[in-house]
């Protein structure tokens, strides 16, 4: 067994520098690895590119960067919900691509499966594919898309062992697979870490090869964006 | 009358049919789940990575890590399964899902729909709508059939970013149902009372009416 284990946040965000590229789990605020944001936020790097689907509230998930001015360029596929990131965004302070999120997904996960480039229909004919390459297949048309190249990945996970090994719990799973080893260094948070043996090998969703470093979160605020509630008869 | 959102996303309900994958869109959509008959067997797929998702959670119950596209809480059906953002993308360029109900700024009688952008005043982004538009075979959109400041929403050319290109099949707003052939909408229904007149001079794309045109029943 490899062991993938970091003490604390600190030792898992080692290495992280301006400028750099990362990749950030979560959609909306669900599933989003809160204690890296938070060393990000801490360390205070700046310039740096975050490829994530959402960027956050005003004040929490990718929104404590950005009211730090620390984010250059946003990779998205959904940015509302954000007064901060609108007005970096209309000021010019802040890049931002926009990309459909299921070519997001997949750009990740080409990224992760050494796969450097792929055609998919989504996007052709918008001004969000202007200028790439598209092919017709089967009579349809598609746009070449690339996989993404980034420096961390920032992965948040439910349960999960000292040799990486992760479960992810609901809906709050969405990008964080496919994020994992999709950039140079990965880095999982979880809510529970265990000792290797105790996770059935039948339900992990990632397993450790994929994982660079694991550690196991102070605290989990996991605020909801959208508190949505019916009546009881 | 024209009818309310609430009779759009009923009348809605009525296309979708046994054993459909459905994917709901934000707004109008999301009310079709209400909506749907009980005798028939329907799973709603949630592009976050849900499949048979369920009603919003009693108060108390709600949980962080079981959201909708839209970010509300909501709870799983019995059957229901997880799976991450690149499957769930899987499932909607596969065309594994039946239907795709969506909602749109604008429309063009060639199929061509814009809804994620309004240059220079708002740009949240598409989310998945471009994958779903590109990738379904049968896409319904669901509006209103005029914008605030009552102008058709049904137009010989969209005038604000596309989503995607020669998409969309049928639309329904709170006037009529529509299928899109031959750089037309073509009339199948009219909301009960509305007239023909009415929805001539809402629709500014190319508009054809062939025999008599029944109600929608409701």
């Amino acid at each position: 067994m490899i062991n993938k284990t970091v003490s604390n946040v600190q030792e898992a965000c080692l290495g992280v520098k301006d400028g750099m590229t990362f990749m950030l789990g979560g959609f909306g605020l669900s599933g989003i690895p809160e204690n890296s944001i938070a060393e990000l936020v801490r360390l205070n790097v700046k310039n740096v590119t975050c490829i994530s689907n959402n960027a956050g509230v005003d004040d929490f998930g990718l929104g404590l960067l950005l009211q730090k001015n620390q984010i250059k360029k946003m990779i998205s596929s959904y940015v509302g919900e954000n007064a901060e990131f609108e007005r970096q965004m209309l000021s010019g302070e802040l890049q931002v691509d926009l990309i459909p999120q299921g070519t997001l997904a997949q750009r990740c996960l080409a990224a992760q499966s050494g796969i450097p480039a792929f055609y998919t229909p989504a996007g052709y004919g918008t001004e969000v594919t202007k200028g790439k390459e598209t092919r017709e297949f089967h009579g349809k048309w598609h746009v070449l898309e690339k996989a993404f190249k980034a420096d961390f990945a920032f992965v948040k996970a439910w349960k999960g062992d000292v040799a990486g090994n992760l479960i992810f719990n609901g809906s709050a799973r969405n990008f964080n697979p496919n994020m994992c080893g999709a950039a140079k260094i990965t880095v999982a948070e979880v809510e529970e870490l265990l000792p290797v043996g105790v996770l059935d090998p039948n339900q992990i969703h990632i397993p450790g090869i994929f994982v660079q470093r694991i550690f196991q979160g102070d605290k989990y605020e996991k605020r909801i964006e959208q508190l949505t509630v019916r009546k009881r008869d | 009358m024209a009818l309310s959102k609430e009779q759009i996303a009923k009348r809605i309900a009525k296309e979708i049919k046994n054993g459909y994958y459905v994917n709901l869109g934000i707004g109008i959509p999301t009310l079709v789940a209400n909506f749907v008959r009980d005798d028939i067997d329907v799973d709603f797929q949630s592009e976050n990575g849900i499949l048979g998702m369920g009603p919003f959670p009693y108060e108390g119950e709600e949980d962080p890590d079981l959201i909708n596209a839209g970010k509300q809480t909501i709870t799983t059906l019995p059957g229901a399964s997880f799976f991450d953002s690149a499957m769930s993308f899987s499932m909607i360029r596969g065309q594994h899902v039946d239907l795709t109900i969506l909602g749109a700024m604008e429309v063009s009688h060639n199929g061509d729909i814009a809804n994620w952008k309004i240059p220079g005043k708002m740009v949240k982004g598409m989310g998945g709508a471009m994958d779903l538009v590109a990738s379904a075979d049968n896409i319904i959109v669901a509006m209103m059939h005029t914008n605030k400041a009552g102008e058709s929403k049904l137009l010989k050319e969209c005038s604000l970013p596309l989503t995607g290109v020669n998409c969309v099949k049928k639309i329904i707003t709170n006037l009529a149902v529509f299928e899109v052939q031959n750089n037309t909408f073509k009339l199948l229904e009219r909301a009960p009372g509305i007239t023909i007149e009415e929805i001539k001079d809402a629709t500014e794309g190319n508009l054809t009416v062939e025999g008599e045109i029944p109600e929608m029943l409701l």
